[in-house]
């Protein structure tokens, strides 16, 4: 499909400088990494607002937590590997446990950071934040849709964590239109079988649904952007009235947004389910594209996870 | 230099007494707790929420207040004492320490109990928060200051000097942080688990005013915190040297009570001694 290609990014430092000349208890936090992570655009437009904490991410989340005490709204924003695991612990104790309002902006997420490698590829980072008390997780599909999930969480006084990636993606939302944070959004109307996806990967489900309808096959797609709190009517209704359900996620499998779906559907209701996403292991240096087959997060690999689902069906 | 009279420093010290009687009965009360780095900081505690401070007990929310981080957690006990005699809870509610439904929770819990500003316990977390409070207040061009007691084993923490550069980069003149130095972790003296000597060189280094004072003596804290309100365009630390277990002869110096609640023969000799 013909989609613009357009950074999830740019669309981060955009609103965060919006978000900074209409408030003024907005304050940014960055770990060195502000020109990847476009907070530089803050800085550079109110330099007296931002705060670069060097190379030192634990001090930076408990700095935040400072701020947030204290009656400010921080973006935090770093690398998602560095942003999760390797201040867990001053996330978990002063930012989740106190519930105060800081959002952990985090870019170059998953595999498709690409030549960097395993190191910089984080796989678990939804898993990690999703099993903490309190705190939100938002993985926005694209670029506008990055643009709203920031200015839509700026309004909330809870702890989020926001993933977004480094390469840029396809526009799938139009900027348009409204957006609730609380609700999956639908994607296509379908009746056969439901494809879930969030990030990078809600387009590559639309591309998936195209492909099945060649064969009669009449899927639903869901951009699940929230994954905490999650929606669970909107999955169950879907797995009600489709009877089987494909998860498609740039994360590892384990504990991400397809293992909360499929929790979802244990406990309320049952359908044939498969989960297409990273498998349990490491990630390595190489292009995008060439990562994204290797470890199983091509349109084909939902298409063959849907007919699999439609197998089970009968 | 400022004078105090001496009816001044004895209230203080009589209350700072009544503040060890509390630490003990409540860590007796529950079974478990800290005494011995409670007893450790008590005096500064005294000296901050009795003196030194801009607090409302009446208002903990006022936006203008002094603010407080208790760095080392585990001197809860200590910290509720004091809030208690302020004037934050009843002095009664400080029987349900550690309890099931208290308030008071075994590490200081921001969420739930009035006049604790923030949630520690994890160490090596304060210096960093209160470094956040410094450069909102800072941002507000608001006067208040923030206070900071950190223990000598946080000074093991990787943060805790990432949190030093941060402060002296930044310039936070309005932070004023209390190092407890006890000399004595959980697993023994501090030199011996990991040397930290020489830390006033080590602060100094980082950028910071370095005092060092007797931790136990009133005036010196005063005064100590006066000279640190004066000082322009750097963070300050004060070195307090302090004995781990302070003012229950068997507990002084004694590592067995870092973690440990007294027995019912230790605590009636404790309250003998603290007069309770």
């Amino acid at each position: 499909m013909a989609w613009k290609m357009e950074s999830q990014r740019k669309q981060y430092g955009k609103a965060l400088v919006e978000l900074g000349k209409e408030r003024g208890d907005i304050v940014v936090l960055d770990a060195d990494l502000s020109t990847s992570t476009r907070t530089a655009d803050f800085a550079a437009a109110f330099p007296e607002r931002f705060f670069n904490c060097g190379i030192a991410e634990q001090n930076m989340m408990d700095t935040a937590a400072g701020l947030a005490a204290s009656g400010k709204t921080v973006f935090v924003s770093t690398f998602a590997v560095f942003g999760t695991g390797r201040c867990y612990d001053q996330i978990r104790q002063s930012i989740a446990y106190p519930k105060l309002n800081i959002k952990i902006v985090a870019s170059h997420a998953g595999i498709t950071v690409g030549g960097d490698g395993a190191s910089h590829q984080i796989v678990e980072d939804i898993a990690l934040m999703r099993v903490l008390p309190n705190m939100n997780v938002i993985v926005p599909a694209d670029s506008p849709e990055t643009y709203k999930v920031i200015k839509a969480v700026a309004k909330t006084k809870d702890p989020v964590y926001v993933r977004v990636g480094r390469a840029d993606v396809p526009t799938i939302t139009d900027p348009e239109a409204p957006f609730d944070l609380n609700q999956a959004t639908l994607m296509r109307e379908g009746k056969d079988v439901t494809l879930i996806g969030c990030g990078i990967m809600v387009a590559k489900c639309l591309e998936a649904a195209q492909e099945l309808s060649k064969h009669g096959v009449d899927a639903r797609v869901l951009n699940l952007h929230t994954i905490k709190p999650l929606d669970e009517k909107t999955i169950v209704r879907a797995a009600r009235e489709t009877g089987g359900v494909v998860t498609a996620e740039e994360h590892s499998v384990m504990m991400g947004m397809g293992s909360a779906v499929a929790l979802v559907l244990v406990e309320n209701f049952h359908v044939p389910m498969k989960r297409v996403g990273i498998p349990d292991v490491f990630g390595e240096s190489g292009a995008c594209d060439e990562l994204m087959e290797k470890y199983g997060l091509t349109v084909d690999n939902i298409v063959e996870a849907a007919h699999d689902v439609l197998k089970r069906k009968k | 230099m400022e004078v105090y009279d001496g009816e001044f420093i004895t209230e203080l010290e009589s209350i700072a007494k009544k503040a060890r009687m509390y630490s003990i009965q409540m860590i007796y009360e529950a079974g478990s707790g800290h005494p011995g780095g409670s007893l450790s900081c008590v005096d500064i505690l005294v000296a901050l929420y009795f003196h030194i401070m801009k607090h409302d007990p009446k208002r903990p929310d006022w936006s203008d207040r002094d603010r407080f981080v208790l760095s080392k957690g585990h001197a809860a006990p200590a910290l509720y004492a004091v809030l208690a005699q302020s004037g934050y809870f009843e002095v009664d509610e400080l029987r349900s320490l550690r309890k099931m439904g208290s308030r008071l929770q075994g590490h200081p819990c921001m969420t739930k109990t009035p006049g604790i500003e923030m949630s520690t316990g994890s160490l090596g977390h304060g210096l960093a928060a209160g470094n956040g409070m410094a450069l909102a207040a800072k941002l507000d061009r608001k006067l208040y200051r923030i206070y900071v007691i950190v223990g000598d084993g946080e000074m093991d923490v990787g943060e805790t000097w990432e949190a030093a550069m941060l402060a002296s980069h930044y310039k936070l003149d309005n932070i004023t942080v209390y190092l407890d130095r006890n000399k004595l972790q959980l697993d023994g003296p501090t030199e011996k688990i990991m040397s930290l000597e020489p830390l006033a060189d080590k602060w100094k280094a980082f950028g910071w005013h370095v005092i060092e004072i007797n931790g136990h003596n009133m005036k010196e804290i005063i005064h100590a915190t006066n000279e640190a309100k004066g000082v322009k365009g750097k963070p300050t630390i004060i070195i307090c040297h302090t004995i781990k277990g302070k003012g229950v002869s068997y507990m002084e110096g004694s590592l067995h009570f870092h973690g440990k609640a007294p027995d019912k023969q230790e605590y009636e000799q404790a309250m003998k001694e603290l007069g309770g």
